[in-house]
Formats: C-alpha cells, sequence, structure tokens
C-alpha cells in the first residue's frame, strides 16, 4: 500500500507547495472501530507532521481522551461498547471541552444537528477526502485560539475590520458586497490554515449540501480579483486538491 | 383447528351465546313470575267464592235449620259447574252434596285444604284436585264447600309449557342464527386472512375484500387497503431506488474498475498511474454525489423530513441562491435576476428547499444558456411569489427549453435528454425538486417561458396537510 505522501506526491505534506499552511504540531485522538480507516487516518496525520493516537471502542476511547491532552478528538459516530455521541456527552458532562469532529456515515441534515447538540463542534460525513478532514481539524485545534474576538483581522498589508465592515489593502480601500465580506472575514478569521469548499458553503452561506457546479471558486476568483488584483504579493491562495488559504506569502 | 372449533371460538358466537343465556334466563323468570301469579290469584278467587257460598249456607242453616240447608245444598249441588258442596253429620255420613269421595281426614280438620275428590257420579278411580273449606255447624254437622281446581292447574300448566316452549324455540333459534351470523363474519374473517396471507407471502396488489355495506368490517377493510395501497407505493420506490442505484452505480463503477485495471495493466511510468489513480478519485467523488442525491430522494419520499419542518421566508432563499449562483452565471454570459422582494413565508424544511431551487439554477446555468436565437444575451431570473394560498418559486431561463411532451418524462429519475448528455451530471436533479415538492405537499411544474423553461415549485404556505391514515 502507498503511504499517504506517495499517493499525493507533488502535494507534499498533502497541500500544493506554493502556500504551505502554518502548521503547528496538533495531537489528535482518532476514535474508529474500523482499524484500516483508523491506522490510514493515524499515519496520514502524522505525514502531515501531527501525532495522532487510535482508541477502536468507544469505552477506550473516552478513558483515553480524558487522560490525555488532546488538541481534536475525531469520533466514529457509530462505535461498540459506546457510541460516538455518548463518548462526547461524557466529556463534556465531565467539564472536558476537547473539540470533536463526528465522523458519521448517516449524512443527513437531521443526524448532523444531532451530533452538533451531543456536543459535538464539528460533523463530517463519510466517505470524507484526508485534506477535508484534515483541514477541519486543524480548524478546530486552532478554535482556541484568540482570533474570534479580535474586531480587525490583519494579513500583510490587508486588514478587515469587523465592526466598521472596511476592508483595505495597503492604502486603498475595497469594496466588497455583503456576501464577499463574510466571505473574506471567514478566510482572515483562519488566516494561515486551509478552508475547503464546504467548510465555506457551510460557514459563510449556511448551506450544507452539494451546490454541484464550482460556485465557490467562482466567488473566490471574484474576491481575489478585488483583494489581489493589482498587487504585487497575492494572499489568497488557492491548495490544490484541498481548498484555499489567505496568508501573508513572504513569511 | 376444525370449522366448527374455530366456529366457536369467533367472538360473534361466544357474544351470541352469552345474549341467549341472559335472554333465557329472563324469559324463564318473567313466565314463571306469571305463572306462579296467576295460580295466586286463581286461588284467591275461589277461596273468596267458597268464603261467600259458606256464610250464605250457614246464613240458611241459621233460619232453616239441617233440614233447609240439605234442600238448599241439594239444589245447588245439582247446578253444573266446578263447585263442590258436603254436608254429613258428626259422623260423617253424607246427607247432601256432590261429592262422593275425599281424601281421609278432611273433613275432621276444620279450616282450608287441597284434597283429591270423586263426585258421586263418577266411577273412574283416579280422583280430582280440590281446593275445600269445612266448617263445622252446631249440633255436630259439617259442611264442605270448594271448588275443582283443575281450570286453575290446566292454566298454569299452559302458561308454563308455553314458557317451556317458547324458551327452547328461542334457544335454538339463538343458536342456528349465532353460527348463521358468526359464519357470514368468520367467512368474510376468513377471506381478509387468506388476502392478509397471499400479501404476506409477497404479492402486494392483493386487496382485501369490501362487501360494500360499509359496516365496521368494510370501514377496517378500507383502511387496511388504504395501508396497502400506501406500502405499496413505497415498496414500488423502494424498488425503483434500488433499480435506479443499480443502474446508476454500476456504469461508473465499472468505468472506475475498467481505469484502473488499464492502469496495471498499461501504466508505464508514475505519471501515469498518478493519472489513473486521480481519475479514479473523481470517478468515486461523482459515485458518491449520487449516491448522495439517491439518498435524498428517498428520504424526502419517504417524509421523513417532515419532523425538521419550520416556518422560513423562501424569498430570502430565492436572494441566497440566486446570489450564490450569479457569479457563474455571469462566467457563463448568463445575466441572472433575482426577483424576491415580498416576503414568502412558508413551513417547511429550509435545507431541503435550498436544494431544490439550486437545482433547477444549476439547471437553468447548463442547459438555458448561453444565447438567445436573436443574439440577446440569455438570462435567468429566479422569482418567489406569493399568491396567498401558495408560495411560487421558480426559474425562467431563456435556452432551448424542454419540448411539452418531454417534460414529465425529465422528472423521472436519472433521465437526461439526448442534448444534456455531453454535461456533467446524475440526471436527479428534477427528481429530487419534485421529491421535495411533494414532501411539503407542492408539487414542480415546468412551463414553457417562451424562449426556455420556467420550473417552478409551488408549496403550499402551511407545509403539507397531514393526511389522515
Amino acid at each position: 500500500m502507498a503511504s499517504f505522501a506517495d499517493m499525493n506526491g507533488h502535494r507534499a505534506s498533502g497541500y500544493s507547495a506554493e502556500a504551505q499552511p502554518d502548521r503547528t504540531e496538533m495531537r489528535l485522538l482518532v476514535i474508529e472501530d474500523d482499524r484500516d480507516a483508523a491506522d490510514y487516518l493515524v499515519k496520514a496525520f502524522r505525514e502531515v507532521g501531527h501525532v495522532a493516537d487510535q482508541a477502536n471502542d468507544g469505552e477506550e476511547g473516552l478513558v483515553m481522551a480524558l487522560d490525555g491532552d488532546y488538541d481534536v478528538l475525531v469520533v466514529d459516530r457509530m462505535l461498540p461498547k459506546r457510541d460516538g455521541l455518548a463518548v462526547i456527552g461524557t466529556l463534556r458532562e465531565k467539564g472536558k471541552h476537547t473539540p470533536a469532529l463526528i465522523l458519521s456515515a448517516l449524512g443527513q441534515v437531521d443526524d448532523r444537528v444531532k451530533g452538533l447538540r451531543a456536543g459535538g463542534d464539528d460533523y463530517l460525513s463519510k466517505p470524507y477526502s484526508f485534506s477535508e478532514l484534515l483541514a477541519r481539524a486543524e480548524v478546530l485545534a486552532r478554535r482556541g485560539g484568540s482570533r474570534g474576538e479580535e474586531t480587525v483581522y490583519r494579513v500583510a498589508d490587508l486588514t478587515l475590520d469587523r465592526l466598521s465592515h472596511m476592508v483595505m489593502r495597503g492604502k486603498e480601500e475595497i469594496l466588497l458586497q455583503p456576501r464577499e465580506f463574510r466571505l473574506l472575514e471567514y478566510l482572515m478569521k483562519h488566516a494561515g490554515q486551509v478552508v475547503t469548499r464546504t467548510m465555506l458553503l457551510e460557514n459563510v452561506w449556511d448551506y450544507h449540501f452539494d451546490p454541484q457546479t464550482n460556485v465557490i471558486d467562482v466567488h473566490i476568483s471574484r474576491l481575489r480579483s478585488k483583494i489581489d488584483k493589482g498587487f504585487s504579493q497575492p494572499l489568497l491562495h488557492t491548495v490544490r486538491g484541498a481548498g484555499y488559504m489567505i496568508r501573508d506569502g513572504a513569511r | 383447528m376444525t370449522a366448527l372449533g374455530k366456529l366457536f371460538r369467533t367472538t360473534t358466537f361466544k357474544l351470541t351465546l352469552v345474549y341467549l343465556s341472559v335472554f333465557a334466563l329472563f324469559a324463564a323468570f318473567l313466565l314463571g313470575y306469571f305463572a306462579l301469579n296467576t295460580r295466586r290469584l286463581i286461588t284467591e278467587q275461589i277461596t273468596d267464592t267458597v268464603n261467600a257460598e259458606i256464610t250464605g249456607l250457614s246464613e240458611q242453616y241459621r233460619q232453616g235449620g239441617i233440614s233447609r240447608l240439605i234442600t238448599v245444598v241439594d239444589a245447588r249441588a245439582r247446578r253444573p259447574g266446578s263447585s263442590l258442596y258436603l254436608v254429613t253429620t258428626f259422623n260423617g255420613d253424607a246427607l247432601a252434596g256432590n261429592v262422593g269421595s275425599l281424601s281421609p281426614g278432611v273433613l275432621d280438620s276444620p279450616g282450608w285444604s287441597e284434597t283429591k275428590y270423586k263426585r258421586l257420579e263418577e266411577t273412574d278411580t283416579t280422583g280430582h284436585d280440590a281446593l275445600v273449606r269445612v266448617f263445622q255447624l252446631p249440633g255436630g254437622f259439617r259442611l264442605l264447600v270448594g271448588r275443582d281446581l283443575d281450570e286453575r292447574e290446566r292454566l298454569y300448566h299452559i302458561i308454563v309449557s308455553a314458557g317451556r316452549w317458547s324458551i327452547a324455540i328461542v334457544l335454538v333459534l339463538g343458536v342456528i342464527g349465532g353460527v348463521f351470523v358468526t359464519r357470514r363474519v368468520l367467512r368474510r374473517v376468513d377471506a381478509m386472512t387468506e388476502t392478509t396471507q397471499t400479501i404476506m407471502a409477497g404479492n402486494l396488489t392483493g386487496r382485501l375484500p369490501v362487501a360494500g355495506t360499509g359496516d365496521e368490517l368494510d370501514r377496517l377493510a378500507l383502511n387496511l387497503n388504504e395501508m396497502l395501497e400506501r406500502i405499496e407505493a413505497l415498496m414500488a420506490g423502494l424498488q425503483e431506488v434500488s433499480d435506479n442505484i443499480a443502474h446508476d452505480l454500476k456504469t461508473p463503477l465499472t468505468r472506475l474498475r475498467n481505469r484502473a485495471e488499464e492502469a496495471l495493466r498499461s501504466a508505464t511510468d508514475e505519471s501515469d498511474y498518478r493519472a489513473a489513480l486521480e481519475q479514479t478519485l473523481d470517478e468515486s467523488d461523482s459515485l458518491i454525489r449520487t449516491f448522495n442525491a439517491l439518498l435524498m430522494i428517498a428520504r424526502a419520499e419517504s417524509g421523513h423530513a417532515r419532523d425538521g419542518m419550520a416556518e422560513f421566508d423562501a424569498a430570502e432563499i430565492a436572494r441566497d441562491i440566486g446570489e450564490l449562483y450569479e457569479p457563474v452565471a455571469e462566467e457563463k454570459g448568463i445575466s441572472l435576476k433575482i426577483e424576491a422582494a415580498a416576503p414568502a413565508p412558508v413551513r417547511g424544511n429550509r435545507e431541503l428547499v435550498s436544494q431544490a431551487l439550486a437545482n433547477l439554477v444549476d439547471n437553468a446555468i447548463k442547459y438555458g444558456g448561453p444565447e438567445r436565437a436573436n443574439g440577446a444575451p440569455a438570462q435567468i431570473v429566479v422569482r418567489a411569489i406569493n399568491d396567498g394560498e401558495r408560495i411560487l418559486l421558480s426559474v425562467g431561463d431563456s435556452g432551448t427549453g424542454i419540448p411539452e411532451a418531454e417534460r414529465p418524462r425529465v422528472v423521472e429519475r436519472f433521465v437526461r435528454l439526448e442534448q444534456s448528455r455531453s454535461q456533467p451530471g446524475s440526471g436527479l436533479g428534477l427528481s429530487l425538486v419534485a421529491a421535495v415538492a411533494r414532501l411539503h405537499g407542492g408539487e414542480l411544474k415546468l412551463e414553457d417561458n417562451a424562449p426556455g423553461l420556467r420550473s417552478v415549485i409551488a408549496l403550499p404556505r402551511g407545509g403539507p396537510v397531514h393526511s389522515p391514515g
């Protein structure tokens, strides 16, 4: 079996070479009863520089999640001994608030709502791509960071003021439509991190279905033409096979 | 189970038996009461008459002595009737009267008694019953006055035997009626059971027999038939889904497998393998998409998604979806207009309605472009209208449209018209829209936009009306 890195080849570390996300090492716990799937995930996380442990049933997962100091839990919805939602529920009851991402084969809207209500922080339906899972896990791990409370986001010479809704690139004001503003706001909130198309669709548009056409790409290219066009240094990068990222390329 | 045993075990038969015994008991009680009271009444009448006669006769005795009494008694005894008279000396010798013999000891006990007697002229051995009163006269004479009881007994027996017979007839008729009714009911229930068995054996087209009398069994049968109708429709849907899954998933799966096989056989360097793997990933992504769409349709059709319904503004959805697709349309040289200023509140599943509208807009962009016949730029209009009772979400394009004859067909799953085969897509878009509309108690209408196609999702404002049953 080819390793994850081999499979992606030129997408070193899972992403394209031109724009590397700011990656700080994460500690993950994968709670998944399918050993092959768990092995694959642990290996793939390690290859991109994270540390991942695995638990193969609900009980084991609960004990490890309570004792270990993890940044993110990846929890399968259906587990032997104790199902995924119960594991998260128990953790929350005991005051453990490690961000948890639920993996589910069900994937219907109400299942998703149920998962989030049980204390899950994000939800991904199977089958998923690893780049999607990785992007979501990295966003979850950083969630504890301070970005959410800042009123002004800054990436290089691009600033976005969340209160006055003013966007500046250098000394130039950029006029954005309301939705473009929210798109840029979400991208800048997660500056240095990859955000996928479905994450954008979910968080900027609040839709959980697949729009089939490349609608997000077109919105991104419009936004890009507003914030990057005419500037020598592009900030909004396409991460091949994964999604988009805003970052200061000079760093 | 024997036929008879089955009969006896039925509720109808048991009920019949219970009613029958209650009725028979009541009838027996009533007749018995009637018979006894009649008897008592007759006895009272006899007593009264006898008392009156004794008073009269003793008056005669007081006035004219024994000889007068004998004359009067003789005269009365000779009259026809059921009255009995006897005058005796102190030692029992008969002086006058129409009584030949009596049960022994009757004359010695003054007062009332029932006795056997024979008249003077009678010779047969059996006696008759009589109610008599013996009266002591001064001088040791005894006067006996009585009445024959045959009449009373006859009446009593008539009533009793009439009672017996009628109860017997009631019982017999009741049992026969019970058996008859029970067998009728049993036949219908048996017919129903038989039908349900064939249905359980897999013949879902079977329906329970309805007698047309509108009784409770008919109502039950009609309701069950309605249920069967629904089950059959669901099963047919399921069958269709699995057929479609087989059809539409096997084709790309075959393609995927062939590519992998070909890569294994003929790829020579790493870039060949990579290309093959990337194609495989793309292929599996589109498989997942088709699969998700199928699940979504099945879910919408099962009515399960009704749980998550809430009030939302369809105009806002029209604006949001329009805005989401506007850049894509523009990129293809199509202008997308949104006409949804007035609020259009509707009850339903926001996510599903959004997806349905997105599918229509997606279709309009794919097939409604790129240019009108007269060279004017293509246009798509997304509209939300509140016509009072319904909310109409429509997407009109200026493309080639769909010929009227083909319109009903395109809503079916996996149907893609010849000219659209070159475009990517699962062929499930419109069936999902139709399923979502039906879920909300509405419909999907395809109309002529002159030129182009106008697809309209019509939703009742209050959401689906839950049909009973």
